[in-house]
Parts: structure tokens; C-alpha cells; sequence
């Protein structure tokens, strides 16, 4: 019951546990979640998100450090660019191997998640590592770089905004637009896609996978400008990992994804209030989120066992 | 004396879902016999050999096998009990070899030699030949089935269940089936042919029962039925509908629609499919392709429908085609998606911007009402609509897509007499409209004939035409041409 409390505090029991904790911590979700939500939608089983958040991290990193002279107007819209072009690089890997070579995505993008931890700890040793040379990280990013506050003395900053903005706008581009239709069409009936309706599917989910790592990048470029103002190894607890469960847990829907990634976000959060306050390990909470991932791929699957019997 | 039936099914009654599948049917099936379950899609036949095979739990009413009453819990134990059945799409590993793929069904421990020297004894001692080392993915449909079927004879299977089994079949192929199972009766082995062929109940059956909306309306032997009976039990009080629109001149002047020039068309292994293919299609004409599988007429069709690029040659047609496959669940339509949403597919290469929702909705429920597709509406899935109105709705869609222009790939597959009357009809309508002209496709020679002005034939990826024989009904120049023999 304590660690109930406890878990309940650490996420919603304070102005301070919702805005600075809970929704901080939903902010990457947000964007991975939309990553592996429109990926799995076009059929691509992008579960790299983890490993295109790093990269994006990187390359926000890298803007935020080499154009530290900018204006934050400069500043801010170049690294959420950098950061969607390195998810995007990093994600165009694995969507090159599928497309030239039919390697799976599931294996190759989970490859390259371990790939990127190993690029982070190289640059932080290496090109971006701080001048005295005895950190394993960057210089604490300038103020420019450091993406503004959302509420005076809370630390929910821009990239929730961004986030919901994405969100509302997968979703539109998904349910209304013809592009959003071929996307629903390709992951739904990728053969009646192309022999009834005419699209080049290799090509849409060549692109698909290119946005899903656009989406994680930013993730990434989200959490170095905002939380951490810094690059440096374990920056992130497996928020593309996750990603897997929020987006599974919103239905592939992005404004789903809005609701999921904050319930998430407080899960994270009260696990850490829970570990401090009542003493219970935090990983107790990825047994949680583990059933509550079970439970929607049964609910999902009697669904469909029912559909198919009828 | 007698001997008591190899299946026995009394008074089964079979809810699924909302609808009321089986209301008290029966069917006796005589042990050495060959009996032909009959009806129109959706009229049960399948659930109930479900039923008897143990795939599905009757709500009431008893399974006896050899005369003792048996209540399977599942296919294992109607398999145990020595029945087999070969279902309409089969139930096969594609990436697995023959031996792995009939030894799966098996409760045995694998050992791939003994399997294998199985199915050769097997292939010895009921004439069905497969080669156990070959991949399932690489055989041909007929082939498949014939692994279906080795798979139910190497459990012991003695009753034997084939549903729809000639669906997916050539004729000649049709033919070898229709042999080798009275070779099989006539050794003791009892079959069950699930079917809406008339033709084909009435050719091989000794007995034949008749389904209609779940309950059994005939039940007689071969000889003391015709056609007309049967036909009349089908379908009840409503009158059959004509199959034969008549055929289709020919006007050798107009307008040529659908024009090839030494198409030739070669598959990603580099296999020629076509080769040096060259046909015209005139305005009002209903042009008919024949041929056994994997003889060219795949790509063909696709070729002409603008849906596969030729290797070399030249192709007119017109800028949109309409075109029907033969798999329409993964080919036509996406079933867990909406009517609205299968009809907006079809242009959704094309499209740009914003989908007008609204606008394709109505457009949807025109469809729906002008080619009778029963459905709750425009937004229910694909996938709760029977195999009748899934088609109607594909055709229809096709027809809006481009009205006078249409392809058809085996078009009536699966479907029940009055269904596929219509889409027989929809596609001479594309035909009749003002510059229109259509080709179709079917196993069913009978169905060309009926439908089309002229025939080609394709083999070993050539594609030849057939002269029309000057007696309408001798078929041997048909038969003639699958085989790729001369005229």
C-alpha cells in the first residue's frame, strides 16, 4: 500500500511530481511512441526507436556545440533538425538493408540500438568531449541551446509542445490525407495496396522508416535540449524500448499516443518516487508495464479471434 | 443386412456468431461411396464438415463414425478416429518440404526417411505422386493438394473431406482428382466432395445431400435425382438465374481497345512467363483466356490490367483498368478496412491531398445498392462480407474505376450460382458500354463459353487463339489448346 502511495506521489502528488517529473518523462515518449505508431501502421517493425533517440541526440548535440556563437531562434529549430536527420540516418540503415537486401527490420534496428549506445560513448570520449578531457561528456550546452520552460518553475520545457503538435499531426496526416491512407493501406493489405491501388509500396515504407526515425531523433534533440542540456552516456533509461509499449498501449492511434506516453511518463516517474519513498525497487514498475502490455496484446488478439470466427 | 454409414450426423444445429449456421441438419454418408454435399455459399456446408472433423462443437445433435456415436473436441480426435479433410485454402507450411509438411499433421516422432519412404509407398498404392524432397512453396496448386490429401492418407485417414476441392484447379487437373477419387472409393475409402458445382456432384457422386440456410433440403441418391431437382433445391422457390448470356459476335472493324506486340514478360528469376504474346481487343468484345496454372496467363492478364511492366513489346490499353484478381482477400481488398475505405483504394496510388471522407462514403453506398452487395453499410469491414459480396463490391468498384474497361481473373471463383450470374453480368456490361471492352479469365471452360466472343489459350507462356469449333458445343479444341497441342 506504501509503495502504492508512493507510486501515486511520485507521479501526480505535486504540482512539482506532474509538471517537472511525470510530464518530462512522457515528453520522449511522446515522440518514440509516434515513431514506432506510424511504422508499425505502414508494416514496419521499427523497434530501433532507442538507437535513432541516441543518434538524434548526438547530432542535436553536435549543432547545439558547433553553433554556440547562434540565436536561440537559430539555435533551437537547426538542433530538432539535426536530431530528425540523425534518427533519420540512423533508421535509413535499416530501411536500406530491408529494401536492397530483405534484411529484417526487427533484427537490424534492434542491432543498431547497441551500435548507437557504442557511438554515444565514442563521441563522448572523443569529438564532443568536453575540453578538460576527463568526462565521459559534453560542455554543458550554452543558454541558446537550452530549450525554454513551459511553466515558470517547473522544468516541462518546449518538446512537450512539439510532441503534441507531431501527435495532432500524424494523426490528421493518418486518418484524412491520401498519403496518410496509402500508409494505413500498405501495413494493412501491402499486396491490395500495390496490385488494387496502385502504390509503390517498397518505396512508402522506405519513407515510413525514414519518419519513424525522424520521430525518435527528435526524442533525442527533445531530451538533450530540454532535461539534460548535455550529451552523455545512459542519457536515455530505454524510452525507445518503451516506446514499443506506448505505442501498442494507444492502438497505433497518435492522439492515443498523447494519453498513453502520459501514463507512462507517470509510471516512470512514481517508480522513481516509489524507490525513494517507500523503498520498492523501480523496476517494479516495468513488472507493471509488462502487464499492462500483456494485456492489450490478449485483448488485441481475442478481438481478432472473435472477428475471425464470426 | 447393412452396414452401418461411415458418417452419421443427425439434427445439428450451429450458431455462429449472429447467424444461425446449422438448424437440424443431417447427412449419412454411406461407407465406399463418393457423396456430394451441396448448397450456395453460406449455406453450411462447410461448418458442417467442420463439425465432423471436430474443428467446430455442435450446439446439439450427434457425429457417429461407423456407427458409433463420437464426440471429437478437437480435428485431433476426428483425425485419430480416421477422418481427413483437405480445406478450401490449405493448410500447408510453404517454406517446409513435403515430408516436414506431412509429418507436421503426425503424432509420431519425425523421422524424415520413414515419412518419406511413406509417402512414396503411398504415391505407389493410390496413384498420388509427390516428390517428398520438394519445397511446398515451389509446387504448383494441384500439386499442394495432393500433398493435402498424402497428409490425411498418412494419418489413416479412411473418410476422407474435400472442400471445394476443383476451386483451384484446371480442368484437366479436375479431371485427374475426379479420378483418382473413385479409385480410392472403389478400394473402400469414402469421400465427401463439398461443392457448388452441379456438374461436378452429378459426374463423380453415388449419393448427394443438399443444404440451404442450414438445414437439409434433399437428401437421395445420385440416380434418382437430375439436374433440374437439384438445381430447384440450391435455390429454393426463387428461379435459377440464366449462366449463358449467349455469345458475343465479333466486328472485325471496330476500334481496337486492348492491343500486344510481341509482349514478352520475364519474372524476377528471370523465367520467361510471356513470351512474344501479341492479341487485339475490339470494342464490344468479351475477349476468354484459357489455360492450366503457371502458363502464362497470370501476367498476361496483369500485363493487360497495367499492373505488371512487359520485359520488351508494345501494350495499348486504355489509361485506367479495371481489374478483378483471382485473390481478391489479398489481392482486390483490404479486409480489416472499410467498404469507404476498399473503395478509396482504388485510386490511392493516385490521390493527392485531403480524401473527401464524406464524398466516398456516398460514393460507396452507390456501389453497395447498384451491384446488390449485402452489407450492414459503407463502414463495415471488408472482412464480415461473404465471399459473394466481397467480389460484387470488387466488381463494382472496378466498374466505377473505369467503366468500360475491365480484366477478370477467374472472376467467379467461390461463389454461389446467383452471385457469380452477376459478376458474369457486370463485366459483359463493361463491354456494352460505349467503347468498352473486357477480358476474362476462368477454369471454368463453360463459363467462357458462354460469356466471351473469342478464346486464347496460353501455354508455356504463349498465347494462341482458339478458332471457335463449328459445333458450339465440342470442347475438344479447347481441351486441345491447354494441353498446347495444335488444332
Amino acid at each position: 500500500m506504501d509503495a502504492l502511495v508512493a507510486l501515486w506521489d511520485g507521479a501526480f502528488g505535486s504540482a512539482f511530481a506532474f509538471w517537472s517529473a511525470t510530464l518530462v518523462r512522457a515528453t520522449p515518449l511522446l515522440f518514440v511512441g509516434l515513431a514506432v505508431a506510424v511504422a508499425f501502421r505502414a508494416g514496419v517493425l521499427n523497434i530501433g526507436a532507442e538507437g535513432q533517440l541516441l543518434i538524434g541526440a548526438v547530432f542535436a548535440s553536435a549543432v547545439a556545440l558547433a553553433l554556440s556563437g547562434a540565436p536561440r531562434v537559430v539555435m533551437i529549430p537547426l538542433m530538432l533538425a539535426g536530431g530528425m536527420a540523425g534518427g533519420a540516418l540512423w533508421s535509413g540503415i535499416a530501411a536500406v538493408l530491408r529494401r536492397r537486401f530483405g534484411v529484417l527490420e526487427v533484427i537490424s534496428t534492434i542491432m543498431l540500438n547497441f551500435v548507437a549506445l557504442a557511438v554515444v560513448s565514442w563521441v563522448v570520449r572523443g569529438p564532443l568531449q568536453e575540453p578538460t578531457r576527463i568526462y565521459p561528456q559534453t560542455v554543458t550546452f550554452v543558454e541558446a541551446a537550452r530549450w525554454p520552460f513551459l511553466v515558470p518553475g517547473q522544468r516541462l520545457h518546449l518538446g512537450f509542445v512539439l510532441g503534441i503538435i507531431a501527435a495532432l499531426a500524424l494523426w490528421f496526416v493518418l486518418a484524412r490525407t491520401a498519403a496518410g491512407f496509402r500508409v494505413r493501406a500498405v501495413g494493412a493489405g501491402p499486396r491490395a495496396a500495390q496490385s488494387a491501388g496502385g502504390v509503390d509500396a517498397d518505396r512508402l515504407t522506405f519513407r515510413v522508416f525514414l519518419l519513424s526515425g525522424a520521430l525518435a531523433g527528435a526524442a533525442g534533440a527533445s531530451e538533450v535540449g530540454g532535461v539534460t542540456w548535455a550529451l552523455y552516456e545512459g542519457l536515455s533509461p530505454g524510452y525507445g524500448y518503451t516506446a514499443i509499449a506506448v505505442a501498442l498501449l494507444a492502438r497505433l492511434d497518435p492522439r492515443a499516443v498523447i494519453a498513453s506516453a502520459i501514463l507512462f511518463g507517470a509510471l516512470e516517474a512514481g517508480g522513481a518516487g516509489m524507490q525513494r519513498d517507500a523503498g520498492v525497487p523501480a523496476v517494479a514498475v516495468q513488472v507493471v508495464i509488462a502487464m499492462i502490455l500483456l494485456a492489450v496484446l490478449a485483448a488485441t488478439r481475442r478481438r481478432m479471434s472473435l472477428s475471425d470466427g464470426a | 443386412m447393412s452396414v452401418a454409414p461411415a458418417l452419421a450426423l443427425r439434427g445439428i444445429s450451429k450458431q455462429l456468431g449472429s447467424t444461425r449456421a446449422l438448424e437440424d441438419a443431417h447427412c449419412t454418408v454411406r461407407v465406399g461411396t463418393v457423396h456430394a454435399l451441396l448448397g450456395e455459399n453460406g449455406a453450411g456446408k462447410t461448418t458442417l464438415m467442420r463439425i465432423a472433423f471436430g474443428a467446430l462443437e455442435p450446439d446439439a445433435g450427434s457425429v457417429a463414425l461407423h456407427g458409433a456415436t463420437r464426440r471429437f473436441h478437437s480435428s485431433r480426435d476426428a483425425i485419430a478416429a480416421g477422418i481427413g479433410m483437405v480445406h478450401q485454402h490449405f493448410m500447408l507450411v510453404p517454406a517446409f518440404t513435403v515430408t516436414e509438411n506431412v509429418a507436421l499433421g503426425s503424432r509420431r516422432r519425425f523421422n524424415a526417411t520413414q515419412v518419406a519412404a511413406r509417402i512414396r509407398a503411398l504415391g505407389v498404392e493410390t496413384g498420388l505422386a509427390a516428390n517428398p524432397d520438394a519445397r511446398v512453396r515451389d509446387l504448383a496448386v494441384g500439386a499442394q493438394q495432393r500433398v493435402e490429401v498424402l497428409k490425411a492418407l498418412a494419418n489413416g485417414a479412411q473418410v476422407l473431406i474435400l472442400d471445394e476441392p476443383t476451386a483451384v484447379l484446371s480442368p484437366a487437373e479436375s479431371e485427374d482428382l475426379y479420378r483418382w477419387i473413385r479409385r480410392f472409393v472403389s478400394d473402400g475409402g469414402t469421400v465427401v466432395l463439398i461443392t457448388h458445382r452441379l456438374a461436378e456432384a452429378l459426374a463423380v457422386a453415388d449419393d448427394v445431400t443438399v443444404l440451404r440456410r442450414g438445414r437439409t433440403v434433399l437428401a437421395q441418391s445420385r440416380s434418382s435425382v437430375d439436374e433440374r431437382t437439384l438445381v430447384e433445391a440450391l435455390g429454393g422457390d426463387a428461379a435459377p438465374v440464366a449462366l449463358r448470356p449467349g455469345v458475343r459476335p465479333v466486328d472485325a472493324e471496330a476500334d481496337i481497345v486492348f492491343a500486344l506486340e510481341h509482349v514478352d514478360v520475364v519474372d524476377a528469376r528471370g523465367v520467361a512467363r510471356l513470351r512474344d504474346a501479341s492479341l487485339t481487343v475490339r470494342r464490344g468484345e468479351v475477349l476468354g483466356v484459357i489455360g492450366v496454372e503457371n502458363s502464362g496467363q497470370r501476367e498476361l492478364l496483369r500485363v493487360l490490367a497495367g499492373r505488371l511492366e512487359p520485359s520488351a513489346g508494345r501494350v495499348t490499353r486504355p489509361a485506367r483498368v479495371g481489374f478483378v484478381p483471382e485473390d481478391r482477400l489479398a489481392d482486390a481488398l483490404i479486409p480489416t478496412m472499410s467498404l469507404t475505405e476498399n473503395l478509396v483504394l482504388a485510386d490511392a496510388g493516385i490521390q493527392r491531398g485531403v480524401i473527401p471522407w464524406a464524398e466516398r462514403e456516398s460514393e460507396a453506398r452507390a456501389v453497395i445498392s447498384a451491384h446488390e452487395v449485402v452489407a450492414t453499410g459503407p463502414r463495415s469491414p471488408v472482412a464480415i462480407l461473404s465471399g459473394g459480396n466481397q467480389q460484387k463490391f470488387v466488381v463494382g468498384r472496378e466498374r466505377a474505376v473505369s467503366p468500360a474497361a475491365l480484366v477478370a481473373e477467374n472472376p467467379t471463383r467461390g461463389l454461389d450460382l446467383r452471385a457469380s450470374a452477376r459478376v458474369l453480368a457486370a463485366i459483359a456490361a463493361a463491354a456494352d458500354e460505349h467503347r468498352g471492352a473486357a477480358v476474362v479469365f476462368s477454369s471454368d471452360l463453360d463459363e467462357i463459353l458462354g460469356l466471351t466472343s473469342r478464346i486464347v489459350a496460353c501455354h508455356g507462356g504463349r498465347v494462341t487463339e482458339v478458332p471457335a469449333p463449328a459445333d458450339r458445343l465440342d470442347r475438344a479444341p479447347y481441351t486441345r489448346a491447354l494441353l498446347g497441342l495444335g488444332a
